[in-house]
């Protein structure tokens, strides 16, 4: 089958692989007939997330047909049904699983070892991303095996587009996992940093959990434009002072609550703090860049919220903890328990209550894929969200 | 917006000018004193070592930060303080044709850097010549956003994602008064 292999920084290719097949009893195999590049694929693509290795399949975000289901998953998937793939496997049984908090599943990583020892505890699975998150393959090919199917899939009814549910398996409940863990009031200013995909799809859930107001700071213009037409006031950080405006926007008291969509690759030149990290970023002094959390910290209303759905890989450096601790910041993160959320998401794209198929600004084959990743990391030709066809 | 892309060949132009820089630099830095003496400009040796650091940092910034134009830009000025100094030191030099071979290097490396940054302009100015897409239609809502804000209020969120009573914000008064 053709697949998108990870060879190194800035090498992704499309090449022929080995298919999948059954390897474990509630293992099921995709036909993948739909895929997206995710902003932290960029992170793969760029070599910031340690644990890859070449000949890794990358992709987590996906969705097809059931060609093959092992024994144990039967009852509750069957051959030929339509379903989208969450990022996160879970095994729907140990007690991180039990409580919700599926992206912290304690069984599905299979390097488990691995994870123990530089997590302190291992997280869940993960497709198509670093051996500490189990190494498995991912789902920007022709086919991919699920482990765990059982417990790890989102049935798709009929009557809907593929780009309308494809987002299920990723943005659009990491989005909305971010607006959620904020508790949203309706007396609230959300703040939110970064237009990307993830960006969007919070800015949305932020309306419609009822926020009064919402800013969506980033540097581009046709970004910014989808954040204005999703209900966002906007700010060009390159053009406007970020704490100057979201101060008089918000009577000089700081939003109650502010989202990190950007994680650990901040824009690289657009402040001294983060034109510092990335020095030390590429003399591997530091693997994260963290304008955005500083920012956070320092215009958050005090005893507001930080929630932080940008992914990090791993140190941070002169972060004003302090400022936070004094601030009484309440900090929610993690990676996003998808299946917690896809039944209510889902409803309310069958209800028309909002279509995700917005973001979408480019379509190509899959063996466009390679090509498509430095559009998508360069923000060139508009591109906001890449879906691949296999 | 700066536009750049990082994989154009002025890009990649900038990309090796970037390695150039740092190995320049590596060297002033470490070995000032054998340049200068090489070029009969011992009185010189702590000037070379700021134009290693000098180097360096271009160098870090075209490799690292993004848009390489500011660096490139910082290397021709960084060229031209590095000719004056080099015509200045070669009156009653002994070693003036060290000197020379010097200035004639930096002479070639500045070519490179204004091919350089004449294609990375050049890119800009196509990049910039695209239409913007207009995705201002695209909200992703049904109806007009001020119909769709809270529609979702109802949400099923865990206790575990609700932020504790005694730290919400809303409203103040009747907060203070259950608390």
């Amino acid at each position: 089958m053709r697949a998108l292999v990870w060879h190194g920084a800035n090498d992704i290719r499309c090449d022929t692989v080995p298919d999948p097949e059954i390897e474990h009893p509630r293992d099921a195999i995709i036909k993948v007939t739909t895929c997206a590049i995710c902003g932290s694929d960029l992170h793969l693509h760029d070599n910031f997330m340690p644990g890859m290795e070449k000949g890794d399949i990358v992709g987590h975000e996906f969705m097809g047909e059931v060609m093959e289901v092992g024994s144990e998953a039967k009852s509750a998937l069957k051959v030929g049904e339509r379903v989208v793939v969450p990022f996160t496997i879970w095994c729907g049984e140990c007690d991180q699983c039990k409580r919700g908090n599926y992206s912290v599943c304690e069984r599905s990583n299979r390097n488990k070892a691995l994870a123990d020892k530089v997590f302190g505890h291992t997280t869940a699975g993960l497709f198509g991303y670093t051996h500490l998150t189990g190494g498995y393959a991912g789902g920007q090919a022709e086919y991919v095996r699920v482990p765990m199917a059982d417990r790890t899939h989102i049935k798709i009814p009929g009557g809907l587009t593929d780009e309308q549910v494809l987002f299920l398996g990723d943005i659009f409940p990491t989005g909305w996992q971010a607006a959620a863990q904020c508790d949203i009031q309706p007396t609230d200013t959300v703040a939110i940093w970064g237009c990307g995909p993830v960006g969007q799809m919070t800015i949305r859930s932020a309306i419609l959990l009822g926020a009064k107001q919402v800013i969506a700071i980033d540097r581009v213009p046709e970004r910014l434009a989808m954040a204005k037409a999703g209900g966002a006031i906007t700010i060009n950080f390159e053009e406007e002072s970020v704490v100057e405006r979201l101060n008089e926007l918000t009577g000089g008291k700081g939003p109650e609550k502010c989202i990190d969509a950007v994680g650990m690759e901040a824009h690289a030149t657009a402040t001294l703090d983060s034109m510092y990290d990335r020095a030390k970023q590429a003399l591997m002094l530091e693997s994260d860049r963290a304008h955005v959390l500083r920012e956070m910290i320092y215009v958050c209303r005090p005893a507001g919220t930080l929630s932080i759905p940008g992914v990090y890989g791993g140190l941070i450096d002169k972060l004003p903890f302090g400022m936070a601790m004094n601030k009484g910041l309440t900090w929610r993160m993690g990676q996003t328990h998808v299946n917690r959320w896809t039944d209510d998401l889902l409803n309310r794209i069958q209800e028309g209550q909002i279509d995700p198929s917005f973001v979408i600004t480019h379509t190509v084959p899959l063996d466009q894929g390679p090509e498509m990743y430095k559009t998508f990391r360069d923000k060139r030709d508009g591109c906001i969200k890449v879906v691949l066809k296999p | 917006m700066a536009y750049y892309d990082r994989s154009s060949a002025g890009d990649n132009l900038a990309r090796g000018l970037g390695w150039f820089s740092i190995g320049l630099g590596v060297a002033e830095l470490m070995a000032g004193r054998s340049i200068a003496r090489w070029m009969g400009m011992e009185d010189k040796t702590n000037l070379i070592r700021a134009y290693g650091v000098r180097e360096i940092t271009a160098g870090v910034g075209l490799l690292a930060l993004g848009d390489p134009k500011p660096w490139i830009w910082s290397r021709i000025a960084g060229d031209a303080v590095d000719m004056a100094t080099l015509a200045a030191g070669m009156e009653d030099n002994p070693r003036a044709g060290n000197a020379r071979i010097a200035f004639g290097a930096v002479m070639a490396t500045t070519v490179l850097d204004v091919v350089c940054v004449q294609k990375l302009h050049r890119e800009e100015a196509y990049h910039r010549s695209l239409p913007v897409p207009d995705y201002s239609g695209r909200s992703g809502f049904p109806r007009p956003v001020s119909a769709m804000r809270g529609a979702a209020s109802d949400a099923p969120i865990g206790q575990d994602m609700r932020t504790p009573r005694i730290l919400q914000f809303q409203p103040a008064q009747s907060q203070a008064a259950s608390s």
